[in-house]
């Protein structure tokens, strides 16, 4: 059961993942990467990690990807170029590049001994109390200081998009 | 699933989904010219950095003495995502306001650093 749940979001992460990268329509694009997001959120909950599907699922499809349908319906992009249209010789090395990437990847894990997946699911391990101890415990330095950044990125954030940038 | 249940399924076979998807990520990245098509592609790359995180954490998470470092992974994610976050608003404020100067949000058209 929990290894056809994982198969299957597997399988629709990859290929809403596909249709994001080569639909012609940036709405369809975000929409599609919202439902690899919810088929990741889905594989973190299956593998016992609840408080990460939680964040996965708020942060990730809730704010970034509203974020970036507004700034597609403010700049009113209606269709974009086909993909690796206009210059066949780059698209072609860099599709092969990056499938050669993958390759190389997964034949690197093949060389690693498959471990039983060793989340105790029903456990305490994924959920919020233990990741807050750990966050505000020996991760704290960097706890504190993705405040500092979050703060940095909206201050150049309101910077940039002030109407006098010239 | 009764409580103390392993999940059965191996670390490779999310570091190999993990894989996949960066792959996919690099192709949207190297062939698409639009700005925002790129931002998203950037984020698929980013989602299957977590996936490799979690692949780690669930790994590790089988004993009581390497418990710190199947944690650290579900922090990483954590962390991974609110530099997402941060890289986001930046990256679409830079969009917003190159499209008020050039009308347009293809990368090609932006070479003032050129050569």
């Amino acid at each position: 059961m929990v290894t056809a749940v994982f198969l299957v979001a597997a399988a629709l992460a990859v290929v809403f993942s596909i249709i994001t990268i080569a639909h012609r329509s940036p709405v369809i694009n975000v929409l599609s990467l919202v439902l690899v997001f919810f088929a990741m959120a889905a594989m973190f909950a299956v593998l016992g990690m609840d408080f990460l599907a939680a964040i996965q699922v708020i942060v990730y499809s809730g704010a970034i990807l509203v974020l970036f349908l507004f700034v597609i319906m403010l700049l009113n992009i209606q269709q974009v170029e086909r993909l690796g249209s206009g210059r066949p010789l780059q698209a072609l090395l860099g599709a092969v590049g990056a499938i050669a990437l993958g390759a190389l990847v997964i034949v690197a894990i093949q060389g690693l001994t498959p471990s039983q997946g060793a989340v105790l699911a029903g456990s305490e391990n994924g959920t919020v109390v233990p990741i807050g101890r750990a966050l505000l415990g020996s991760h704290l330095f960097a706890f504190e200081f993705i405040t500092l950044l979050l703060v940095a990125a909206i201050i150049g954030a309101v910077f940039l998009a002030k109407k006098e940038l010239r | 699933m009764s409580p103390g249940d392993l999940v059965p399924i191996p670390h490779t076979w999310v570091l190999a989904t993990s894989a996949v998807l960066f792959a996919v990520g690099t192709i949207g990245v190297l062939l698409r010219r639009n700005g925002i098509a790129i931002f998203l592609s950037l984020e698929i790359m980013l989602n299957s950095a977590n996936l490799a995180f979690v692949a780690f954490a669930m790994k590790f998470a089988g004993s009581a003495d390497t418990m710190a470092a199947a944690l650290s992974g579900q922090v990483f994610v954590f962390f991974v995502i609110g530099v997402a976050a941060a890289e986001a608003a930046v990256g679409l404020a830079l969009f917003i306001a190159l499209h008020r100067l050039k009308e347009s949000i293809d990368v090609d058209r932006v070479n003032i650093l050129r050569w």
